[in-house]
């Protein structure tokens, strides 16, 4: 912060920047010209953090103790949001979907993208097409996503249900129920994040050194051995980072999703928090009240974080090995 | 592309005859799990074609094949102007993000001035801050600054981003020094180094940045939603959403529009794959 200070009151003396320095306002100035360089480059990126991203932190936190009316008036409630936070069941609902969510979501996601950079780490004729096509979900926005699957899961006409009944199964209303509206939110997820995280573990993957590999084949040791001994210990610094990035997405990321494929339904079934929060702000103008949970909602975030740190510690391979 | 991928589809089963080898079998489940990957995908391309009568018939080739959900949707639909709004947006946001991420990254690897870990710190710690979080307030400053509802209210936001400087930084870290002390040493100013020298050495890793910006904002729904109203601002996402709330049955028209919003996408990926997935895999190492 320091730099964007130090640039306001030196900003006039950009000048000699340009012309050849004369040797000895070089020899006299170089360490503070070298400090104002600093500050001049970091300043648009550092005041546009502070504006667009600390500030509003800062301001998530101030709003949730005032009651914010649609468009205008503060007024300071002290902790009367979060008063009502407590007695909302709606949002007790929405945090425990939450739960229920992240606690399904991040361990599956985990497995399925550890299990496919394992795969496509092998050498098959044709692995670069299936690593291309396992990817390629993940560029889609998750609004065509949430079109997509709306279509393909419909009750009546949908692919799904389609190639059930030519099974000789019953089709399923999939985005008719709570549950298995939820099921499919997460099972949607799973298939837009399972081939980024692929590539993150492929490339943990390939940093583990080859020699461990022959050793162990040496020793004669099966798949499963060479796996517990070998790959999963090394390959605690990424399983660590899919594990704390992918549980911080799913706290609070999948608006775009919920909104296109289920908007929160049916009976709320699919109203992740962060759903809850959004449609308290801008669908009823709850500012004051939607942030007061939205910073619950980061702190519970920041702590689920820090146990995530300690239990893996953070992505350190252990002390013994 | 979409011929490419059916063709290698359609060559790998042979593997299947073999005996079932360890090989053979990790090939099956690659095909089963590519197939999950992609038939989602040209099931929407190939529905994008069918008619309104035959678009839920459950095939996965049209019988009868029309274009005509394209033309209605560009006809009916302002949706070259989506399209125009988000190319506009996304390629502003990215060209600034650009240039003041490497800016800033360079200042953080190399530069010495006081209070640089710090900083570096501090932005580092901004990651942990997502979008939606700051959702309410970032949409409160906005309207003090009177941003919403203008092209600079969708752009300027969404330049900073902590994860684009700490990847340049890293990169920067790694780079050979010797060109840009011989520089400074030849009586080059540091906006000189940073131009003439560091910038040209960056392209690889700025070209990968520059896709997976690009991909993301043009991929944006959230803030666009929130920050704009205006007709003629709506960027394609929103379109999307929009029309297939409009349009409620009509998958034929839905899934064209998706088609359009989506291909664009697709068709960056297959000519740089290579360049998203290094850039992915770099995100991952540290």
């Amino acid at each position: 912060m320091s730099s964007v200070a130090a640039q306001d009151h030196r900003s006039a003396a950009t000048a000699p920047e340009e012309a050849p320095a004369s040797p000895s306002r070089r020899g006299m100035s170089r360490k503070h010209r070298e400090w104002l360089a600093a500050g001049l480059f970091l300043a648009p990126d550092v005041l546009g953090l502070l504006v667009f991203v600390a500030v509003p932190m800062v301001l998530s936190v101030g709003l949730s103790f005032f009651q914010v009316s649609g468009f205008g008036s503060y007024e300071w409630i002290g902790l009367g949001n979060y008063e009502r936070m407590m007695d909302d069941p709606l949002f007790w609902d929405s945090m425990r979907i939450t739960g229920l969510y992240v606690v399904i979501l991040v361990p599956v996601l985990f497995c399925v993208s550890l299990a496919l950079g394992l795969l496509v780490k092998q050498k098959l004729p044709g692995m670069g097409v299936y690593r291309t096509v396992l990817f390629m979900p993940y560029v889609i926005s998750l609004v065509v996503v949430g079109v997509l699957w709306k279509f393909l899961l419909d009750e009546q006409t949908g692919a799904v249900n389609r190639a059930m009944r030519a099974a000789g199964l019953d089709g399923e209303s999939w985005l008719g129920s709570p549950s298995l509206a939820l099921a499919c939110v997460i099972a949607v997820m799973v298939w837009v994040m399972m081939g980024y995280y692929m590539i993150i573990f492929l490339a943990g993957l390939q940093e583990i050194p080859k020699e461990y590999y022959e050793a162990a084949k040496l020793d004669g040791s099966g798949p499963w051995t060479t796996f517990r001994t070998i790959t999963w210990p090394l390959l605690r610094p990424t399983s660590f980072f899919v594990l704390l990035m992918s549980t911080v997405a799913a706290i609070t990321g999948g608006l775009d999703l919920i909104f296109v494929l289920t908007d929160g339904g049916p009976a709320n079934g699919t109203s992740l928090a962060i759903f809850y929060i959004y449609q308290q702000a801008f669908g009823f103008g709850e500012y004051g009240y939607a942030s007061a949970m939205g910073s619950f909602l980061v702190l519970i975030m920041v702590a689920v974080s820090a146990v995530i740190f300690k239990l893996t510690r953070g992505g350190r391979f252990d002390d013994g090995e | 592309m979409a011929s490419d991928t059916m063709a290698t589809r359609a060559s790998t089963p042979a593997g299947r005859r073999r005996p079932l080898s360890p090989r053979a079998g990790l090939t099956v489940l690659a095909v089963v799990v590519s197939a999950i990957s992609v038939l989602p995908v040209l099931w929407m391309l190939s529905s994008s074609f069918k008619t309104r009568s035959t678009v839920t018939d459950g095939n996965l080739i049209p019988r009868e094949f029309t274009v005509d959900n394209f033309v209605y949707v560009f006809t009916e639909v302002p949706f070259a102007r989506y399209l125009w709004n988000s190319f506009f947006i996304s390629a502003m946001i990215t060209a600034a993000a650009l240039f003041f991420h490497s800016m800033a990254a360079y200042a953080l690897a190399r530069l010495r001035f006081p209070g640089r870990e710090k900083l570096f710190g501090a932005i580092f710690a901004t990651l942990l801050v997502t979008a939606p979080v700051v959702l309410i307030p970032l949409f409160l400053v906005a309207r003090e600054l009177g941003l919403l509802d203008s092209y600079a209210g969708l752009i300027i936001p969404a330049i900073f981003n902590a994860f684009g400087i700490f990847l340049l930084r890293q990169f920067y870290l790694g780079l050979p020094r010797e060109l840009e002390e011989a520089a400074i040493v030849d009586g080059c100013g540091h906006w000189r180094v940073y131009w003439n020298i560091v910038l040209p050495m960056s392209r690889p890793i700025l070209s990968a940045l520059a896709i997976f910006f690009f991909l993301a904002n043009w991929n944006a729904f959230v803030w666009p939603l929130v920050a704009t109203n205006d007709q003629d601002l709506t960027v394609v996402q929103l379109g999307i959403a929009s029309f297939t709330t409009q349009y409620a049955s009509n998958w034929n028209y839905i899934l064209a529009a998706a088609t359009v919003a989506a291909l664009p996408m697709l068709l960056l990926f297959f000519v740089f794959q290579r360049q998203i997935v290094e850039s992915v895999k770099t995100s991952g190492l540290k």
